[in-house]
């Protein structure tokens, strides 16, 4: 293992998760609810709940409203995408179906369910971590794509 | 009113905290999965910060009956991992390593206009659309 030391942003990644911790925090106890992007998004899609459409909607609006706020005062970083088109729509639905079948995403399980403590959560977290990785590992250095 | 609006703040705050972190490039993303390559470990300071931010917060909205705008609680208890829990974060993960994109820097890449960001969302909304087809867990 090497590290890449050109690229590691220590101090903004940190303050970076506290903001995300922070908002997470914040919306359990303003709103009584886990802050997990494919619960809130997917709640959407589900029927019923139509109480709830609002404030979930408010969400991805401000979530959405983020780069545009971002621009007022920086320049946007860097985005580079690697991924071609059919890899991406494959990646989407794996990522859109396996967040709803596993309830949660990096935002619910990695943060909201590690700050808990609870054993799901950490199953999780440590599952499509590890998938990931092998995935990525598979990818760059066995196929050498 | 209230919840929607503390709603789309907290959205506002989240998003600008991914950009910050560096979530938002897949790219980044990548560069933290490839522990065999050179490996940024920036994204896991990224959790250590929000898992030590959301703690406090965390805890005390578990104690509370109601929340802080007199929302029910309705925080997830504890259970027991499953099947499904597991069959689906192994499904995330590998649609995660192949193009370095969650759900939430999905949406926040599209509104930055990058066009990749269009079909990873299109078709993440889709695989959220064919779970609902699926019958719901027995709990």
């Amino acid at each position: 293992m090497q590290l890449d030391t050109l690229h590691f942003t220590p101090l903004a990644s940190l303050f970076g998760g506290v903001l995300i911790g922070l908002a997470a925090g914040g919306f359990a106890l303003l709103l009584g609810r886990i802050m997990g992007v494919s619960g809130i998004v997917g709640g959407l899609l589900s029927r019923g709940g139509q109480g709830d459409r609002a404030w979930r909607l408010s969400f991805i609006v401000g979530l959405l409203a983020a780069p545009l706020v971002w621009q007022l005062g920086w320049r946007l970083p860097d985005i580079q995408v690697a991924a071609g088109p059919v890899t991406l729509v494959l990646a989407g639905l794996l990522v859109g179906f396996g967040t709803r079948l596993g309830s949660g995403c990096t935002s619910g399980h990695g943060v909201c369910g590690l700050a808990r403590g609870t054993l799901r959560s950490l199953i999780a977290t440590m599952t499509f971590m590890l998938v990931a990785v092998v995935t990525v590992y598979i990818m760059r250095h066995a196929l050498g794509a | 009113m209230k919840s929607s609006l503390t709603a789309g703040l907290l959205g506002l705050l989240f998003g600008l905290g991914l950009l910050l972190a560096g979530m938002a490039n897949p790219a980044k993303v990548s560069g933290f999965l490839d522990i065999a390559g050179l490996w940024d470990p920036s994204l896991a300071l990224v959790m250590v910060g929000g898992i030590c931010a959301a703690t406090g917060l965390l805890a005390w909205a578990g104690h509370r009956q109601r929340s802080l705008l007199g929302l029910p609680m309705q925080l997830p208890k504890p259970g027991k991992p499953d099947a499904r829990l597991l069959l689906g974060a192994a499904l995330f993960g590998l649609g995660w390593g192949l193009a370095g994109i969650c759900p939430g820097p999905a949406l926040l890449g599209l509104a930055t206009g990058e066009a990749a960001f269009v079909p990873f969302v299109l078709a993440m909304l889709a695989g959220m659309g064919l779970y609902n087809l699926l019958p719901p867990p027995r709990s």
